[in-house]
């Protein structure tokens, strides 16, 4: 099976706070794997560390067998890796559909036909059925500012989707969100991850979420892995009963 | 990968019978361009050098409403871009006789290239500290026009700066030199209209909104604050190099500190962030000053508690109060159809 992502041995340290102790593991294409631990064991951490955001005290992160260490973001990005972040992060002075052609533009063209070109650089069309996709057609020309929490966490995985990234890491997608929409978003993850063999990593504190849409399960505790396995296998564990899920 | 099909209705986009890329910006653009080529006829000499004075720090705030207003980039140093570009082509007209058109565009370069060198700490700092970086590069401008006598006369200036022609016609008359800087800021502002409402427009909202999401998406931050910088700095240039022939004499004053926060005052009153702001802006600190001659020497502490009622009233500037107005209206005119 094709590796995706390759993370060895990645350390961040704060002063004397080891927030990511030696950390290791793989992703397989058209894998979903979930990354589950405690709050503050290094999940956030360790994406921006892998996502170019915090730079690694040290270890290297490798994309499609290519060192990607450090490489910046927007870079990173261009490469075929999206993410969404824990706290929402859409632009509330855009509507729904300029979020979604931002999200796409940088992939098209150069600088200077992103300046003579068309205003929304030929993005409309995919702009509008991924909008209908995470079911927000009818709030098309709305101010993303002006969405429900709920619609605006959709839209924010809707931008993650915009450019067709090889690998999209979710941080806590579910967080805050309704049973119906969080219905809504894992039925549309599943759908991508189906049909268009996407994968993911998702990072996520709901169990049912991450145990029902994960093939595979990473914990961490304390910085480091603590268990790997399908989530079966981790649900059985007793170190992970221990440190996490039996509390 | 692609979205996923889908069988689901979206709503209609609205259909003009205008082409797609008019839009009322624009159209405001064009009858403002026409109303103010006309505007002048029976004001005399110095109502129309007050228009055209309008309409160059109008040029100068476009450009700081670019990099503060669009790219949220604080910056304090547009006075001294304006003055660069001001004795850029003071110098290169008067000693060694280059045509104004040339340095018109020279103006506008360096000005580029030194506001591309001066976007480098926004990479590293951001708000106030930005700020007082860029308040720093106007203190050290101001002191080389003052104290460089060699090049730039000192506090004693450089005068007879010659206006240009235009295809053998003088432009040496206040209306006449007034139409050319009409059509000069109406050729700005429509570039800097298609900047805005292109990809390019869309990012630079992004980095003032949200930079760190902005480049999980691919939009380099890094050149776009470059761009922001650099090209706003160039709209100062511009506006310097209209300033000079329109005032005939420069000297470093009109280009301290003070002017540099006077324009900022311009960008947030007019509204921060939309295209027509800056001359709304523009008109507040150039023409109602002397509209309010009237007040004698009490016509600054009025100008002054206009800008604070307004601001208290609308922190979103003129512009704001204008958009929350017309929706107001139009959410009624809705509501009653």
């Amino acid at each position: 099976m094709t590796q995706v992502l390759e993370v060895t041995n990645l350390h961040k340290a704060f002063g004397g706070i080891k927030a990511v102790n030696g950390v290791s593991f793989t992703v397989n294409e058209g894998e979903i794997l979930g990354i589950i631990g405690p709050n503050g064991c290094g999940k956030s951490t360790l994406f921006n560390c892998i996502l170019g955001q915090l730079e690694p005290t040290e270890g290297s992160v490798r994309l499609d067998g290519r060192d990607v260490t450090n490489l910046r973001p927007s870079e990173l990005n261009r490469r075929g890796v999206s993410r969404t972040f824990q706290l929402l992060q859409v632009f509330p002075e855009l509507s729904v559909r300029e979020n979604l052609i931002l999200a796409g533009q940088e992939h098209e063209g150069s600088m200077l036909s992103r300046f003579f070109g068309a205003r929304d650089a030929g993005l409309s069309g995919k702009a509008d059925q991924m909008i209908s996709f995470f079911k927000l057609g009818h709030l098309i020309d709305e101010k993303a500012g002006g969405l429900s929490y709920g619609q605006q966490k959709l839209l924010d995985a809707a931008m993650a989707f915009m450019a067709g990234p090889r690998l999209v890491l979710l941080d806590e997608p579910a967080g805050g969100v309704n049973l119906t929409m969080l219905g809504d978003l894992k039925e549309r993850l599943r759908a991508i991850n189906a049909e268009q063999g996407a994968t993911f990593v998702v990072i996520e504190h709901n169990m049912d979420f991450v145990m029902s849409l994960c093939s595979r399960v990473i914990v961490l505790a304390e910085g480091k892995v603590l268990a790997e396995g399908t989530p079966a296998e981790v649900r059985a564990n007793p170190a992970v009963i221990e440190a996490y899920l039996g509390h | 990968m692609t979205a996923p099909a889908t069988h689901e209705s979206l709503p209609q986009r609205s259909r003009l019978s205008l082409p797609a890329f008019i839009d009322g910006s624009l159209l405001t653009l064009v009858a403002g361009a026409v109303i103010l080529w006309f505007a002048p006829v029976g004001m005399g000499r110095y109502g129309t050098y007050v228009l055209s004075l309008w309409l160059v720090m109008s040029v100068a705030v476009m450009g700081l409403n670019l990099t503060l207003g669009y790219a949220g980039l604080k910056s304090l140093a547009q006075a001294a871009f304006m003055g660069l570009g001001a004795y850029a082509t003071a110098i290169l007209t008067t000693k060694y006789g280059v045509s104004w058109y040339a340095a018109f565009a020279l103006s506008g370069l360096l000005t580029f290239a030194v506001g591309l060198v001066l976007g480098f700490p926004a990479l590293r700092v951001k708000a106030h500290y930005l700020a007082f970086v860029t308040l720093a590069f106007s203190t050290l401008i101001w002191l080389i026009m003052r104290n460089e006598q060699w090049l730039t006369g000192g506090v004693f200036g450089i005068a007879n700066i010659n206006r240009p022609e235009f295809f053998g016609i003088k432009l040496f008359g206040a209306l006449e030199f007034h139409r050319f800087v009409v059509v000069v800021t109406f050729i700005l502002a429509v570039l800097l209209w298609w900047m805005i409402r292109s990809p390019w427009g869309r990012a630079f909202t992004a980095l003032r909104e949200n930079p760190i999401r902005a480049a999980s998406l691919g939009v380099d931050t890094r050149t776009y604050t470059l761009l922001a910088f650099a090209i706003g700095s160039a709209y100062a240039g511009f506006a310097g190099a209209l300033y000079a022939p329109l005032v005939e004499f420069i000297d470093p004053s009109p280009f301290s500190l003070s002017q540099s926060f006077f324009l900022l005052l311009m960008v947030v009153a007019g509204g921060s962030g939309y295209l027509l702001g800056p001359f709304i802006g523009a008109l507040l600190g150039v023409v109602l000053p002397e509209w309010l001659r009237f007040a004698g020497s009490l016509y600054l502490i009025i100008f002054a508690t206009i800008v604070m009622l307004l601001l208290i009233a609308c922190p979103q500037g003129v512009s704001g109060l204008l958009e929350r107005g017309w929706a107001k209206v139009s959410g009624k005119a809705g509501a009653r159809s």
